[in-house]
């Protein structure tokens, strides 16, 4: 019989480190040399050009993927804590109702039955899906899918959440929705690690800004610093608009 | 004497003991060997898809063929295992509908483990990361793929359905063809005509026909549904 979990105020994972994190395929470098610290209670974008290893770097954050050098560690030492959650660039909804969807991750944590309906419900209404509830999740918009990524990961309570590129397929208003839900995460006090390729929305939601350039980390620090004085060359081409890769 | 659809209609409309007897035995036996072989093939089919070890791509070929294993030369596997000095002998199965069971899903458990395999393989990859990032291992994902691929499943499950209703070699070595005891559609078919009574093998043979329309009619019928229903 499974036994009930009890929601506690659990142990901060926070900060995750990253020392000189190297991930290569074959004889390609595609992150190299990252010492990244991520602190508690920050909103942190990763932007770079295309290629420059943002996804990779999130999936090497949330433990999709091992580093092939260096070493990624939890403050809890855990390899792979439950408290941290992704929002994949595509999310895959799985082919059953938006409720199942919700239930899925939380049977799969171990939540005893009342606990999952309860929380379920709970995400529901947070999410404004109550009235999509029993809908196959498939047959969802793509901005009502993407919110529905995002309240499946919000459902497992992480103190961390990554989000690759949450807006990229949508329209503005879902954007502006998505966005706003991201600032409300951030206020409820989890910590926000995601991608975006696009200045404005980077510019709305950082706190921090992380440069990455060809697998490399070439800025990190407060979001004002970087848009008003970046550093490196590579960054004011980019903000500029020049660096494409 | 009336021509042989005449007197087929006529056994059917009557609902004639004989006939449903044979019709009755023939779906017991293959709706036995589909649950038995989705028992086996479904959790099979999966984990060769998700399963990495030596000799896969050799597994997944033999599989692949076997599909095309010709039902007299799984009866007369069938048969050399229970047959009196065969290994199993000694559970004197041959000849009985148990036996027909075991051929039968023989023929059914490649269909099922390739289909299931190939079903499971695609989802996989289009789920992997995701279903890593929620926290479910490759195990867990065993029966989470298996649901969400149910649609193209039970597609496939029916075509093993009708596979094993339609075939006579296997069922004809391994039953025997004993009336009342292993008698089976198809069986009674070939025996009938080769007696040149071909009222009661039009019968079965009208029937034969309308359950694997209406078998393929209901997949048809569940992919289209299901296309709408589930996205």
């Amino acid at each position: 019989m499974k036994v009930d979990k009890v929601i506690a105020p659990a142990q901060s994972i926070l900060p995750l480190q990253l020392r000189a994190v190297g991930y290569s395929v074959g004889k390609t470098r595609l992150l190299d040399g990252i010492d990244l610290t991520v602190r508690a209670g920050k909103r942190l974008v990763v932007m770079g050009p295309n290629g420059a290893g943002k996804s990779l770097l999130l999936r090497l954050c949330h433990g999709l993927i091992a580093p092939t050098s260096g070493s990624v560690s939890w403050q809890t030492q855990d390899p792979r804590p439950a408290a941290q959650a992704m929002v994949l660039q595509r999310p895959v909804v799985l082919r059953r109702s938006v409720r199942a969807n919700l239930d899925y991750p939380l049977a799969l944590a171990g939540y005893a039955r009342a606990a999952r309906d309860e929380m379920v419900q709970k995400t529901l209404a947070r999410f404004g899906l109550i009235a999509l509830a029993e809908r196959p999740a498939r047959l969802l918009s793509g901005g009502e899918q993407q919110r529905l990524a995002l309240a499946r990961a919000w459902a497992l309570r992480p103190q961390v959440l990554f989000l690759d590129e949450p807006s990229a397929a949508l329209d503005p208003s879902a954007t502006r929705a998505i966005e706003d839900l991201i600032g409300q995460f951030s206020a409820e006090g989890i910590t926000i690690v995601m991608t975006s390729h696009d200045l404005f929305q980077a510019r709305r939601l950082a706190q921090d800004i992380a440069f990455l350039h060809r697998g490399r980390l070439i800025e990190h620090g407060p979001a004002a610093q970087f848009f008003d004085a970046p550093q490196t060359p590579q960054a004011r081409d980019f903000l500029g608009g020049a660096l494409i890769w | 004497m009336d021509g042989p659809f005449l007197i087929a209609l006529g056994l059917i409309a009557s609902g004639d003991p004989a006939l449903t007897d044979i019709i009755a035995l023939s779906l017991k036996v293959t709706l036995t060997a589909v649950s038995i072989g989705c028992l086996i093939g479904l959790p099979l089919g999966a984990g060769l898809a998700l399963a990495q070890f030596p000799c896969r791509g050799a597994i997944v070929v033999a599989f692949n063929a076997l599909m095309g294993l010709p039902p007299v030369v799984a009866g007369l596997l069938v048969y050399l295992m229970l047959s009196r000095s065969g290994p199993l002998g000694d559970l004197a199965l041959l000849f009985t509908p148990t036996a027909m069971v075991i051929a039968q899903a023989i023929l059914i458990l490649p269909i099922v483990i390739s289909l299931t395999r190939s079903v499971v393989e695609d989802l996989w990859a289009e789920y992997r990361e995701q279903l890593r990032s929620l926290g479910a291992g490759r195990l867990r994902a065993v029966p989470t793929l298996l649901w969400d691929g149910r649609v193209s499943l039970v597609t496939g499950i029916l075509a093993g359905f009708g596979r094993a209703s339609a075939e006579v070699g296997a069922v004809l070595i391994v039953g025997g063809n004993i009336a009342g005891h292993t008698r089976t559609m198809t069986t009674a078919i070939t025996l009938e005509t080769s007696r040149g009574s071909l009222g009661l093998a039009v019968a079965l043979g009208i029937i034969l026909l309308l359950i694997t329309l209406s078998l393929n009619a209901a997949a048809w019928g569940l992919a289209q549904s299901a296309r709408g229903r589930l996205g």
